[in-house]
Formats: structure tokens, sequence, C-alpha cells
């Protein structure tokens, strides 16, 4: 086949079984492939009421057709499972290098089924597939250690996926990193991974390729679009100048940065923490996954009493932990984000619930006998101290570790977790930036920035057409349906989100069709886009979810923004 | 003689570890997007620290020092040592001489793998690399640059500031 493989792999784990299937064509045509085409078998596959920490639960690591290739920036790939933390469809996307070694082992996607009686990992290379024994990565290994032990026992040019302690202790919000670095974040899924007793997943691809169906065609395809990044601002200078970080002053600036657990939408000190500060103080260089054309990865250094290494963080991870946390040491919130990395956290969900944690505190309803620690908005050391419990679950990181939602409620006050469907939301405060309130209301794995269409792109940055976003007025739905499509159909295809600054649906129809051989005009791109959406919005209402949970937390539909920021907006 | 060849002039410090170059080079010489092929090879290391890796076109080549049959040739004019593969005989010779492994061997045609500069003309590495950390240059133009990038790191330490 050309751009796809042709082969998916199921490996079940509690029969320590291996199985090579033919990849379905007709659903690979109609939905393409990672995020789509992994959803698609999942959902025919599970049924929606299990416990997504059960063993019916199943891990699909999903390719698309481009992933791998030499496409615009296209070395994505998706993990897909039932997420524990808020009982989704998750499909959590990550970059790196690992998605297009999975497409030279062979495969498009491989099905993780059942739980494996102890501790495995498995090594797929060359069309074989062993399932091996972790007993000696088990027990609160983290990600770096772990994935140098599994180069060493296997191939040093194999890439590696696996969980940190974070995921073997069920973390509701655990991640699964691969490269060391590049988290598929959201959702929980390195618990799922945690609870099939998986460590980790190995794959090396010296003996295969991916093929596109036309050469002439793809590589103008790729031209094209590649023409349309280095044409545009975004994509041609500010990611790579300040990776995602360049959002902090922008956003801070048009009032809608959540600050103190989103009780104020201005943070007066963000300069601190900002892209700009970090290129000056702490960016050791730009790096950008397979095939990319942006390059808005960082690799960073913290200081002084924070001193660590790593890359990242995102905006949305300096934000979590700078501006929502009330920390202004650049170098904690560095040391918070590595420190995620290497034990397999979520950024976003960490940083909120340590956020929730502090205002809970503040307002007395929690204290230092229940904390063991004085976590008030602005202590930094406390912060980076919970990020490490969380992941052991040791004190109260064992709350922690359950999420905001479950925290809040625990306590009473359930209205102090800033969560859509128990998932925190990211670094945009809808009250002033108001499309992005019905993206996260509506987004089908709850609060998320890159699920329902991101807003911030017309009503901030005036791409592709300037919005106001003090309103919610001028066709919003519209254009946010448009992007939910059009997200969906990138991550279906193995594309970067990023790409969506500049290029658009005609785009990757070309680049599909030249790499695949199927015809896709930007219409069908766009259907599919609708058709994975609501293929994860019926999973979801199966799973128990209704329209009533399309909402957004009290706070934001009842507390005015204080007067503090720029924004007008209320 | 002038040496008027041009070379591929790798700066790593502007390399993003993308491998767009493997991905290129791979498709031009085997037909599909295959890194393990590449006649180019980025090696990852930690700190975005990453160098991209082929061959020198030695003008004083121990691979084709190394050739028994003479199907390594160092081409003069272009500057390209390229390999007969008729006469090559698949002792892999090359390969345990290059002292910086950039010739690999194929298994499957029979014969070593490394890189032949697209035949001169333009490089699919430097062509399609994302931040130029790859570029064909005259070689006289690249030495000259170098220098001056230098200077300018020495200038910019001492509080030099823009080249007059």
């Amino acid at each position: 086949m050309y751009g796809w493989t042709g082969t998916v792999l199921r490996i079940n784990l509690t029969e320590g079984t291996v199985q090579k299937e033919p990849l379905r064509t007709d659903d690979a045509e109609q939905y393409i492939g990672s995020r789509g085409l992994g959803s698609k078998y999942f959902v025919d596959e599970v049924d929606p009421t299990i416990d997504a920490l059960g063993p019916e639960n199943k891990l699909i690591y999903a390719t698309g057709p481009l992933t791998g290739t030499m496409g615009v920036s296209t070395g994505r790939h998706d993990i897909i499972a039932k997420g524990p933390l808020n009982n989704t469809l998750a499909a959590s996307n990550s970059g790196g290098y690992f998605g297009p070694e999975v497409k030279y082992a062979g495969y498009d996607m491989v099905i993780f089924e059942g739980k494996a009686e102890k501790p495995v990992y498995v090594y797929a290379y060359n069309g074989s597939v062993e399932i091996r024994d972790a007993a000696h990565l088990w027990g609160g290994k983290n990600v770096p250690d772990t994935t140098d032990i599994l180069l060493a026992e296997t191939d040093p040019d194999a890439k590696v996926s696996c969980i940190g302690p974070a995921g073997e202790n069920l973390v509701l919000f655990a991640a699964i990193i691969n490269d060391k670095h590049r988290a598929a974040g959201r959702t929980g899924i390195g618990a799922v991974m945690g609870s099939k007793n998986l460590k980790g997943f190995v794959v090396r691809g010296g003996t295969g390729g991916v093929k596109v169906a036309d050469h002439a065609g793809f590589i103008k395809s790729v031209q094209d679009g590649r023409k349309k990044i280095t044409d545009n601002p975004v994509t041609s200078a500010g990611l790579p100048a300040f990776g995602t970080n360049v959002l902090v002053n922008i956003i801070n600036e048009v009032g809608g940065l959540p600050t103190r657990n989103w009780q104020e939408a201005y943070d007066p000190e963000a300069e601190m923490i900002s892209g700009e500060t970090q290129a000056k103080e702490n960016l050791a260089s730009a790096k950008g996954c397979s095939g990319c054309v942006i390059g808005c990865g960082r690799v960073e250094q913290a200081h002084g009493k924070f001193a660590s290494s790593g890359e990242g963080p995102e905006y949305e991870t300096t934000w979590a932990f700078g501006s929502d946390c009330g920390v202004t040491d650049v170098n904690a919130v560095l040391k918070a984000n590595f420190l995620c990395n290497d034990l397999g956290l979520d950024t976003i969900t960490m940083g909120s619930t340590i956020a929730c944690a502090m205002e809970l505190t503040e307002k007395g309803i929690i204290d230092r006998a229940t904390t063991g620690t004085d976590l008030r908005f602005g202590n930094a050391d406390a912060m980076v101290e919970m990020v490490e419990a969380t992941a052991y679950r040791t004190g109260f990181g064992d709350a922690l570790a359950e999420g905001s939602y479950r925290l809040a409620d625990s306590y009473g006050h359930p209205e102090l977790s800033m969560t859509v469907k128990k998932q925190e939301m990211p670094a945009y405060d809808p009250r002033a930036i108001q499309g992005i309130g019905l993206e996260y209301a509506t987004s089908n794995r709850g609060g998320c920035h890159v699920r329902g269409g991101y807003t911030i792109s017309p009503e901030v940055l005036g791409l592709p057409i300037k919005m106001d976003p003090a309103t919610v007025e001028g066709g919003k739905p519209n254009i946010l349906k448009i992007f939910q499509d059009l997200t969906a159909a990138l991550s279906a295809s193995g594309t970067c989100l990023f790409t969506s600054f500049a290029i658009g649906g005609d785009d990757i129809a070309a680049e599909l069709t030249a790499a695949t051989g199927v015809t896709y005009t930007a219409d069908d791109v766009m259907k599919i886009g609708e058709r994975i959406y609501n293929l994860e919005r019926l999973f979801i209402m199966k799973a128990g979810y209704t329209k009533a949970d399309d909402t957004l937390p009290p706070r934001l539909l009842n507390d005015p923004i204080p007067p503090a920021g720029p924004s007008k907006a209320r | 003689m002038e040496n008027t060849s041009k070379l591929l002039m790798i700066t790593p410090e502007k390399c993003i570890s993308c491998g767009t170059c493997e991905l290129a080079c791979s498709l031009a010489h085997e037909g599909e997007f295959r890194p393990s092929k590449s006649r180019i090879s980025v090696y990852r290391f930690e700190m975005g620290v990453t160098i991209p890796m082929t061959c020198f076109q030695c003008d004083s080549a121990a691979c084709v020092a190394a050739c028994r049959t003479s199907a390594l040739v160092k081409d003069t004019e272009s500057g390209i040592v390229n390999i007969n593969s008729e006469k090559c005989i698949g002792c892999r010779m090359c390969e345990m001489a290059c002292p910086f492994g950039n010739i690999a061997y194929n298994a499957v045609t029979k014969t070593p793998m490394k890189c032949d500069l697209c035949g001169g003309g333009d490089p699919e590495c430097a062509k399609y690399c994302p931040t130029h950390a790859i570029e064909y240059v005259p070689a006289d133009a690249a030495a000259i640059r170098k220098k001056y990038d230098f200077a300018a790191k020495i200038a910019g330490a001492i509080g030099g500031e823009a080249k007059i």
C-alpha cells in the first residue's frame, strides 16, 4: 500500500499472543488514520461503559498515512484508550520520532489488549515481536532511566514509548512519554498503560519504509505547504523563536491569562516566565519532531536551586506551573515541567490540580495538617515537591493524583475545580476570549484546547481572519466547527496541528491524495474530520455524558473578571 | 588547479533534529521514506545537540585506498567519491576503512551505500533542510564563511557590533 503500511499488530497481554492483521482499507479511507482510524477501531471493539483501568480497555498506538513521510510536519501519532480521568474517548497526540518508527517497523497501528500477569515491555523490530519481562523496570523507574535501559537491551537506534512511576501508580492523569521528552499527555492514558502492567513499547524499523503513490505530486504538495509555513509569521518566526511560550505575553495582554486558579485573568508578573524571558535565560536549542519544518520544541535549562534540564515547557505548562500557581520563578516552572516528563505526568492537569489545592488552602478548606506543606499561591518549593509526591502517591500527593475535580469535590467544593467534564482547562480565559469557552464546553474529551477548535487563532492571532475576542458574535460557532473538523483530520493524517496556522483542508487533501493514491478533496477532508468528531461524541454519550455536561465551571459563568487586567469583557 | 567543487556544509548549531534530510535522501535513493537506508544520518544527543553525518568526499579517501578492485574512485572534477557497483566485490573493506563510519553496506543490493551528492547537481538533503543546517556550497566559499562566522563569534565576545 501507499501511505499506509497495510498491517495492524494486535498484542494480547493476558494471553501473551501476537497477531498481524491486514488493515481495514475501507475504514482507513473513511477515517484516514491516527486519531480517526484508531478511534474507529477502538469504538468498534470496546464497550463505552467499561472501567477505564480494567483489562477490557484497550490501548491503541495509531499513526496516520503521512506519519514518517516528508509531509509538512508529519511526525505525529495518537494513543487511543478510554481515559480514566474523565471516561471520555482519549486520543492523546504526541510528536518526536516514535510514530514514524512504528511505520518503519511495518505497522499502521498496534493494539494492546488485556492485562499482563507481571510487568512486561514489548519490543517490535523488523517483523518480530517479543513480550519481555519488565520486573527490573517496574517499581518507580523514571522515564529517562527506563528509556536508556530499554535501548541498551534492544537496539540503540530503536525508539521508546513508556510510562514512569505515575503510570505505574495509576495517577489519573499519567502520560505516556516517547523519546524521553514527548508526551501523549492528556486524559490519563499513562494509567491505562500501567493498568495493563505494560511499562514500555520499543520499536525498531530497519527493514521497512513508507511508500507514496505519486512521488512528484507528493513533493509538489509538500513544497506548496512548506511555502505557506514559511510565509506565515506564527509558523516561521514566533514558534521557532519562542516556542508556544510566545503566547504568555500575548494572552496576558488581552487579559486572558488565568491566574491563581482562575481567580484573575491577568498576571502582572507574567513577563518573568514569558517565552522572551525563557529564550534569554533558559533556552539551549530549538527542536523539531520528525519531518518538522517549524521547530517549536524547546530544549531548556533551569538554574539555581532548581537546576535541571530537558525539553519543554509548552505555553500551557508554563501557565499551569507559573501564573495558575502564582509562581514567578521561571526555574521552578521548568523544574516542575521536567519532573512531569521524567515521572510521566500531564503538565496541564498537574499544575491546575496544585493551583486548586492552593486555593483550597488559602480559603481555609484544607491546611498544613492535610497537605504536609505550606501549599499557598507562589510557593514554588511546595509546588515542585507536590509533583514528585503525586507521581509516587505519597502523602497529599495521593489526593492530588486524582485530579482537581475529585480533590475539590472530596472537600465539598467542586466549584473550585477549573474543569470541563472533569478535565482541567488550559491557559485561556473564556471570559476574555469568548469563543474558546464554546470550545472547552463542547470538546469531546473535556477541558482541552486542541480538540474542539483552537479559536485563539482567529480571536487573538487574527488567523485566518481577525475576530473580536470579547464577544460571542461574529459567526464564532461556524469557525469553531471548521476548526473542529480540520483539527480532527490533521491529526488523523499524522500532521502537527500547528501547521493549521498556515495550511488548510486543501493542502492536507493534496498531500493525502499523493501519498495514498486515494483521491481526497478539501471537502472530503473536512467531512472526515466531522465524522471523527461525531464518532467520539457518540462514544462519550454512551459512556454517560449528556449535553448538560457541555458547560463551563461556575466561576467562568458567574464571576466577572476582576478589573485589574486589560480585558473589557466580563 | 583551484578547487572549484561544491560541498555539503553542515552547521549542527542550526539543526533542529527533524531528520528531513534522511527522509529526502531515502526517497531519492530508495524510492521510499526509510531513514535506515539514508546516506545521511541524524544523530540526536541530549540538550538538543544533533549531528547530521554523511560522507565528506575526502580528497585522500581511506575508502578509495582500501578498495582492492577500484570500485571506489574520487572524481576530481565533481569532487564525488563514486561507487562502481559492477567492480564491487562486497568485501566491505571501505566500510571498515572509513574513519567516520560514513559508509554503510546494503546487504540486499550487496553494494556499499554512501552519499553521492545526488550526482553533484542539487543534493536532496540540502534542498529540503528547513533551517539551512545543510547547504550545498562552493568549497572555497564554505571555508571563507566558516572563518567569518568564527570571527563574528570572537567579535561578539569582545563587544564587536554588526560587521561594517
